[in-house]
């Protein structure tokens, strides 16, 4: 009754792809603040490759990462690009100092599109001659041009309403003292409307925040003028602190992670105890991203395309309303189940994660996995004191080195999960690991397969290695080692090409640009001649003299499939020849062999033997090239 | 299908000693023949008891012996009729003689098939091994053991033994156990047999294949250490999930009397343009459309298949890295194995010693797959070493699926060390936390461990095809409760619980939870954004305080109702209004459901809960009539109307007209105050009020 009736029969598909999707209903507007004064353009930041860029050129890839980010898993929030300390102005409210940058067919803030993320990449070309770099802020003048910036990006913001969407203002600069160059009444006025303008803003529930570009050697004092803005305070203060101090080659990173905000799935009750129950929040931190939905469209127009289901009858050729019974045959019968009974069968438990026990981790084994793991971390939102009693399971959790078992209730996929202790790992000043608990999703007996034991013979001993092979395992390990692996560093290299081609189909590019793909093995590395050695001390080890022979070694014990297969294909040759099959397909009699005449042909060609007969034909048509 | 027809005789001892998991061995098994007859409708079963007062086999009658062993049913298809047979197991009165039967069980199948169907051979022997078997006429017992061992060997035949020792006292049977085990023992080693020690009832459920899965590679293949040197590998799944069957949608339009319908339904797929929708689009002149950000971009396949990344079929390593580099969390999908060739002992022992270097050292493989020529992408996974300690089981490695950047979101959470102080647990609590961590032990010294995924059956699946057993028979059977032993995987097992009150007592005691006050009802429903699916879960939560009546959701039928709860409130207000054992329980339930609609109106969003609120209204309203308290109901109505004027719900107000909830009028309920007239005017009245 209170279960949406679509719900249950929904095909677990559509389960799998809210579960894989985990994102919420509201949208996000935002809008960055990039500072394109000369401090930014000049001051330069040593990146990776020997090539220096400049910090501005480092926000402006910053924010070129997260768009493309952004355009395949969000594609619904909106953004605004907005410089302030420029020498032109482009903006609504004709302010001094502020150009908001926008493309064709695009309002200022809307959906990120092609033409934005191509234009805006490579806007360093352009930016002197059309926008230009200039101190706003100078004595003797009265612009503002950080009140300026306030203003417009909150005028942008004026879309949508506070309910429904999350409006944020990101603000890039390496300027921590922005009113240092003025002084006396004018600098306390500049201040005191600026403040005032980014306070306004705030009350109307947009949130402002500031990521400082900041140098080792040239430390961003968020003191001076920001923390005020920001309203950071005790605590928050130094924590800001801590993070503005982080190392230089971690900044990029830093400001990719910290650009998106957290959203989490949905909030769960976790029952610890028969009236012990705390509030925690579940996030979705690994989830597959695919090529995204697929709209179907008319290939005439190009429009879109609307599909309309119908139920027909199969007996009776009836239309049906959307049948309300589904069937299951069991012993020759038609069992019937209605929604109810069936949502019933599926509802174990109530929605909640309720604690079963603690184990050793030990117990947990790398085949008890099934799909993404989520993340957990306590929220005392609703419950106060929730925080505090996760924290003492969690210490008490990786101090003894134990997980908890708990039943994950929700109605579409009641499961069994670990859940997993997780400390915080902070790594050159940013987090790694947030920390929490990771709730992995166990399988249940009928979900796991016992293949090792299907070749298992058990009248031989199986083949062990001998310690001399081990230690040569060993050394070859150690030698092919990836010392800073991270699990994320590869991009996946189907998407990549997915989407360049999207882009250059969006963008109606002729050329199709080409994707590198970074999960090829390091070919170069491996002809190292010290890896060169204690591989072929390993294969020596193991295979013996003749490891090229192998191949004929083991194929003389060859299964009863592939000797099959090796006889049906034998006899092809032979039935093969005894037609002539130019002449059968010139005279238009191929039709009159049998289906299994005209396989001899394909199968002695190596080509697919699968299709009807007229299938067949045109297959073997097509070959001789007719 | 037939290919994998599958002969399986149950042997099961029915001995006293076994009553008590009787019940469980019925379930396990009529649950097995359940899903064979979906899956696999022409696999053959036999039954052997043993431990009957009767006896009755063939080897018995042909060559003497063989006592108590009875022969259920003889090896043929499965159908109904078994599922029914096992269900009702007879009890037995002798301690019975496993062995025996097991010779038994083995003559019916050899009787059967001969030499044929080898490997398609199984036996399944469930007992608690606590009797002694008898002494051979020659040789010793282990001798026999071994001879029938060679013998299911030399047929093909396959034996899973369930050991169930529950928690009985069976201290007495100490010396016979461990003879017996070592003689199962002995099976396992010389024959391809498999045991299991089963502590508890749940685990027996799920010790059991209930589905025989062929396995199936997902790649046969060089495993590219470098250019130079590869090792022949062949991969597996190793899990996948069991997923819920997909029921046919059905169809009543048939005749009754047409005994050949199908019942059917053909889902028919139309297309037709947005824009103009009389016009019909054929199914070949659709074409693709990508999402990029705004733009719809259309791609026809073979455009998609000119431009798609195609990496060559191949297993290539990346190279080795730190085990703790790899953390637990990252590994995204179900879990493969990759095993040597078989047969092939070079690339076996070459697994061999790099599973087990990479034990010693704790290291994993980095590996870059693609299984199959033409697949579209390429995964990026890690190995984990999988050392044997069975001397017949090769050394293999687990395969997991790792994330690409693109599948992580790196969102930002506040340090627990920079939270404030007052969210930070004191010692003694910290101490009651590291208490109930170390006692609420599943998985204790000496003892198995419980709820292994190994042996955990799937809650969902049992029950329902217990269910389809049951509405095959008759049609309108009710969901059959979550019996005790599947309650045990939902909820925390009692024993446990009782076992370690004190401790779980002490923790609660320890920490103070309250609600926040700062939030206030109608704005938490705001706040907590409305959970995308279910609104069940929705509604649980907003009445997070009174836990109770959720968890009286399935035994509301049972249970003797004494609160509303959220889920049924109708049904709940009816039941309580019957109870006659005693009178305030009419008041309670009126006053009950008065505050639920309250309830429900005030957390409305948008309306959202109107329905129910006015199904609950109607409800009240009958229920006042029928037991004569118009005035309760009456003054409730107009407090309401008073109550939405106030609070801008004015659309409550149309809503209530539009399903004509009036006052109780005179006629209706004697001691109204209302008449008719002013009843139905009622509404005349607050109509256009509601409309200012």
């Amino acid at each position: 009754m209170d279960l949406d009736p679509e719900d249950i029969f929904r095909d677990d598909e559509d389960d799998e792809n809210e579960f894989y999707q985990g994102r919420d209903s509201t949208k996000e507007l935002l809008v960055y603040l990039v500072d394109a004064s000369p401090k930014m353009v000049s001051t330069s930041y040593p990146s990776e490759d020997g090539k220096d860029a400049s910090l501005f050129q480092v926000a402006i890839s910053c924010i070129v990462q997260a768009l493309k980010t952004q355009i395949i898993n969000r594609s619904y929030d909106e953004v605004a690009i907005c410089f302030f300390n420029t020498r032109e102005k482009k903006n609504l409210q004709d302010l001094n100092g502020v150009y908001v940058f926008n493309v064709a067919e695009r309002e200022d803030l809307d959906r990120p599109t092609a033409r934005l993320i191509k234009e805006f990449e490579s806007i360093q070309e352009k930016f002197n001659a059309e926008i230009g770099s200039k101190y706003g802020i100078l004595p003797g003048s009265h612009d503002n041009s950080l009140y300026n910036a306030f203003w417009v990006a909150q005028a942008l913001l004026r879309k949508g309403s506070a309910k429904t969407a999350n409006k944020r203002i990101l603000l890039l600069t390496n300027e921590d003292d922005p009113f240092g160059s003025i002084k006396g009444v004018t600098k306390m006025d500049m201040m005191r409307t600026t403040l005032q303008r980014a306070k306004d803003a705030q009350d109307l529930g947009i949130s402002i925040e500031l990521l400082p570009l900041s140098r080792q050697d040239d430390e961003f004092n968020v003191s001076l003028f920001y923390a005020e803005l920001l309203e950071l305070e005790g605590d928050e203060l130094t924590q800001f602190k801590a993070l503005v101090g982080e190392r230089l080659e971690d900044m990029k990173e830093q400001l990719r992670k910290r650009i998106f905000k957290k959203r989490k799935i949905r909030r769960i009750k976790f029952i610890i105890a028969n009236g012990l129950s705390i509030e925690v929040n579940t996030y979705a931190l690994i989830r597959p991203t695919n090529t995204g939905t697929i709209t179907w469209l008319d290939s005439v127009t190009n429009l879109p395309i609307k599909s309309d289901r119908s139920f027909i009858c199969t007996d009776t050729g009836a239309l049906l309303q959307q049948p309300a019974q589904r069937f299951q045959s069991y012993k020759s019968e038609d069992v019937l189940f209605s929604v109810d009974e069936l949502s019933e069968v599926k509802r174990v438990s109530s929605g909640n994660l309720r604690l079963l026990g603690f184990k050793p981790l030990s117990c947990l084994k790398d085949y008890h996995n099934l799909r993404p793991s989520t993340f957990i971390f306590p929220s005392d939102e609703e419950v106060i004191g929730s925080t505090c009693v996760f924290i003492a399971l969690h210490r008490s959790m990786i101090q003894l080195n134990r997980f908890a078992l708990a039943f994950c209730g929700s109605s579409s996929h009641p499961h069994l999960v670990a859940l997993v202790a997780q400390n915080e790992m902070i790594s050159g000043g940013g987090q790694v690991e947030p920390p929490g608990m990771h709730m992995i999703y166990l399988p249940y007996s009928d979900d796991i397969r016992h293949i090792e034991e299907v070749h298992a013979d058990t009248n031989t001993m199986a083949p062990r290695a001998t310690e001399d092979q081990t230690k040569k395992g060993s050394a070859l390990i150690r030698r092919v080692d990836l010392k800073d692996f991270s699990v994320c560093q590869f991009s996946n290299p189907a998407l990549q090409r997915h989407y360049a081609v999207l882009q250059a189909l969006a963008l109606q590019e002729d050329e199709m640009p080409e994707i590198k793909d970074e999960t090829v093995p390091d070919e170069e590395g491996m002809a190292r001649p010290g890896i060169v050695k204690v591989l072929e001390e390993f294969k020596l080890s193991v295979y013996g003299e003749n490891y090229e022979d192998d191949d004929l070694t083991t194929s003389g014990k060859v299964t009863e499939a592939s000797r099959k297969r090796k006889a049906t294909a034998d006899n092809a040759t032979k039935e093969y020849a005894k037609h002539d099959w130019f002449e059968l397909a010139d005279s238009g009699k191929l039709k009159d062999l049998t289906v299994a005449e005209l396989k001899y042909y394909l199968m002695a060609n190596n080509l697919s033997v699968t299709g009807a007969k007229a299938a067949l034909i045109s297959r073997i048509l097509t070959h001789m090239g007719k | 299908m037939a290919r994998n027809k599958e002969a399986l005789v149950l042997v099961l001892d029915v001995g006293p000693t076994m009553h008590a998991i009787l019940p469980e061995i019925e379930k396990v098994c009529s649950m097995l023949i359940e899903k064979k007859l979906i899956f696999s409708k022409n696999d053959e079963v036999g039954v052997v008891l043993f431990g009957a007062e009767a006896t009755e086999n063939e080897l018995t009658k042909e060559v003497g012996g063989y006592e108590h062993v009875t022969v259920l049913r003889n090896i043929k298809v499965v159908d109904g009729d078994l599922v029914e047979a096992l269900q009702s197991l007879p009890r037995g009165s002798v301690p019975g003689d496993f062995l025996d039967a097991i010779i038994v069980g083995m003559d019916m199948l050899i009787k059967k098939f001969g030499p044929t169907n080898k490997g398609k051979k199984r036996l399944c022997l469930i007992t608690n091994a606590i009797h002694p078997i008898k002494d051979p006429y020659e040789g010793t017992k282990e001798d026999q053991v071994i001879t029938i061992a060679s013998q299911i060997m030399a047929q093909g035949m396959k034996m899973d033994c369930i050991i169930a020792r529950l928690n009985q006292n069976l201290e007495a049977n100490k010396r016979v156990m461990e003879e017996n085990d070592f003689l199962l023992r002995v099976f396992s080693n010389k024959s391809s047999s498999k045991t299991v020690y089963v502590e508890n009832s749940t685990k027996l459920l799920g010790a059991l294949r209930t589905r025989n899965i062929s396995p199936v590679t997902i790649y046969r293949g060089d495993f590219e250490l470098s250019s130079t040197l590869k090792i022949k590998v062949w991969v597996y799944k190793k899990t996948s999930e069991e997923k819920f069957p997909t029921l046919k949608r059905y169809s009543d339009k048939a005749p009754p009397t047409d005994k050949f319908a199908t019942h059917e339904v053909k889902v028919d797929y139309e297309y037709r343009s947005t824009q103009d929708t009389s016009r019909v689009v054929p199914p070949e002149q659709r074409i693709k459309g990508f999402q990029y950000g705004p733009q719809v971009v259309p791609i026809s396949s073979a455009e998609l298949e000119a431009v798609k990344f195609k990496p060559d079929k191949s297993v290539k390593l990346l190279g080795f890295t730190k085990a703790s580099n790899i953390m637990r969390h990252y590994y995204m999908k179900d879990v493969n194995i990759f095993i040597a060739e078989p047969g092939n002992t070079k690339a076996n022992l070459a697994v061999s010693a790099l599973a087990r270097a990479m034990q010693e050292m704790n290291k994993v493989a980095i590996v870059r797959c693609v299984w199959r020529q033409g697949q579209g992408n390429v995964v990026v996974g890690v190995l984990t070493p999988n050392i044997s300690d069975n001397e017949s089981i090769p050394d293999s490695f687990y395969f997991n699926v790792l994330p690409f950047a693109e599948d992580v979101r790196e969102f930002q959470f506040p340090s627990f060390s920079n939270l404030p102080l007052s969210m930070h647990p004191n010692q003694q609590q910290q101490e009651a936390a590291d208490k109930l961590v170390r006692m609420l032990d599943l998985a204790p010294n000496g003892k198995q461990e419980t709820l292994q995924p190994d042996f955990t059956p799937n809650p969902v699946l049992e029950r329902f095809y217990r269910y389809l057993e049951l509405k095959s028979k008759d049609r309108n059977a009710a969901v059959p409760p979550l019996d005790e032993t599947l309650k045990k995987i939902t909820e925390p097992d009692p024993e446990i619980l009782s076992q370690n009150k004190s401790i779980i007592d002490d923790f609660c005691r320890c920490f103070e939870l309250k609600e926040n006050p700062k939030l206030k009802k109608s704005t938490r429903r705001l706040l907590k954004e409305k959970p995308s699916r279910s609104n069940e879960e929705g509604e649980n939560f907003a009445n997070g305080s009174d836990a109770q009546p959720m968890e009286a959701i399935e035994y509301t039928s049972n249970v003797k109702v004494e609160k509303i709860g959220d889920s049924n409130p109708v049904h709940d207000f009816e039941v309580m209004m019957s109870r006659r054992d005693s009178p305030e329980w009419v008041s309670k339930a009126i006053q009950f459901m008065k505050e639920k609609i309250f309830h429900l109106m005030e957390n409305s969003c948008e309306g959202d809960t109107y329905q129910k609120a006015v199904e609950c209204l109607v409800a009240l309203r009958k229920g006042c009539i029928l037991e004569q308290e118009p005035k309760q109901f009456n003054d409730f109505l107009l407090h309401l109307y008073k109550f939405c004027q106030e609070k801008d719900l004015k659309s409550f107000c149309e809503y209530l007209a539009s399903h004509k909830v009036t006052l109780i009028s005179k006629t209706e309920a004697t001691d109204s105050e209302v008449t008719e007239d002013e009843a139905k005017t009622f509404m005349v009245k607050s109509e256009p009020k509601s409309e200012q």
